[in-house]
């Protein structure tokens, strides 16, 4: 039996629409940084990192790694919940999803920390 | 001569299951591959497949016929069949009984668990609790399902999860009962199928739309499920 206390938000609801919202986020992200490197196209490190100066770029930043983070988390929960059962691989699995949830944790949760002191450090 | 490969299993003499290729003559006809099936039992008894009504009524005889889903009673060999040949598997995700046949438990589990009886807890009229033509309209789509289970065997996220999402099938009969204007239970329906699995494991792949033999379409009422659950909860 496959159990549910390692997804996101508790609910289905939540989960779908977090993944949603969170797609949104994304996918406006991803407009605003191509417009940047499109409009630039002879961009130099300097001008790249002054793009990134306005605090609302870096809320904006923030919020865009929040929402992978959030993303990738449901998608990766949802993926281990359908292959790594004991239904399809045997007895061993619940402890194999165990472990890979821990992965997929601690890999989120440092890139995070590690994109935030990026983001906002200096 | 049709050239037929048909999935044998037999739990009590084979160690696993082989697929056996035998010759049909179906007179140059359009057959049925519900027909062909009974000419090949002609010739070989042992093989076992369910069928009632022959005429797409019952929901018995639904098998995956060249790789797709049906019921074998209305698929004609025209076409279903690829190349003069015809493959016939049991339904996809569910464990073989024998043959064709496979056991039907999981499906109808998840059946029982949405509820599929209608649910009023007001006291009952004289005669009979009338709708008007319009909330009578709401449940067309939804009613003619014959549980046939060719749409929640194709579905990928039921082959993983077979205990815990609900499938097509079931979501289309839970809807039903949602939409009907008779039915109170409205609260405890959306209650029930508010978990990570129940509703939300379909990413509509719409393997069920496109293989349901009376062309019912079970991701548009879990979409209005969906939509519920939403309303519910802001
Ligand atoms: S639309 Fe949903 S229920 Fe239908 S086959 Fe796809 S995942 Fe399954
Ligand atoms: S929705 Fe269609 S395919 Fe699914 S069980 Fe009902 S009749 Fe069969």
């Amino acid at each position: 039996m496959v159990t549910a206390v390692t997804n996101f938000g508790r609910s289905g609801l939540y989960d779908w629409l977090v993944q949603r919202v969170s797609g949104v986020v994304l996918l406006a992200y991803f407009i605003f940084i191509g417009a940047v490197v499109v409009a630039n196209p002879d961009m130099s490190y300097q001008e790249w990192r002054t793009t990134f100066e306005p605090t609302w770029v870096r809320v904006f930043s923030v919020a865009a790694l929040l929402s992978l983070a959030a993303h990738a988390w449901i998608g990766l929960w949802c993926t281990l919940t359908d292959y790594v059962t004991p239904r399809m691989m045997g007895a061993k699995a619940n402890l194999l999803r165990g472990v890979l949830t821990c992965v997929c944790a601690v890999a989120l949760f440092t890139y995070v920390v590690w994109g935030i002191s990026i983001i906002w450090g200096s | 001569m049709l050239q037929v490969s048909i999935y044998r299993y037999n739990p009590d003499t084979d160690s696993e299951p082989y697929m056996q290729d035998l010759e049909v003559d179906t007179g140059g006809k359009d057959l049925m591959v519900l027909d062909v099936l009974e000419l090949i039992k002609a010739q070989d008894s042992s093989v076992a497949y369910r069928r009632s009504c022959r005429e797409g009524v019952c929901g018995s005889d639904g098998v995956n016929m060249n790789g797709k889903n049906g019921l074998a009673c209305i698929s004609p060999l025209s076409t279903t069949v690829k190349n003069n040949k015809l493959i016939v598997r049991p339904l996809p995700g569910l464990p073989v009984v024998r043959d064709l046949v496979v056991d039907m438990t999981l499906f109808y589990a998840q059946y029982e668990k949405i509820q599929p009886y209608l649910q009023n807890d007001t006291p009952a009229p004289a005669i009979e609790r009338l709708q008007t033509p319009a909330e009578r309209e709401k449940l067309d789509g939804l009613y003619e399902c014959i549980l046939c289970a060719c749409c929640s065997t194709s579905c990928p996220s039921f082959w993983w999860n077979p205990d815990r999402f609900i499938g097509p099938a079931g979501l289309l009969q839970a809807y039903r009962f949602l939409a009907d204007s008779r039915d109170t239970a409205t609260e405890d329906r959306l209650a029930n199928l508010d978990d990570p699995f129940s509703v939300f494991r379909c990413h509509g792949i719409q393997n069920c739309v496109a293989v349901c033999p009376k062309g019912l379409n079970p991701t548009r009422a879990i979409g209005h499920i969906r939509n519920m659950l939403l309303q519910r909860a802001t």
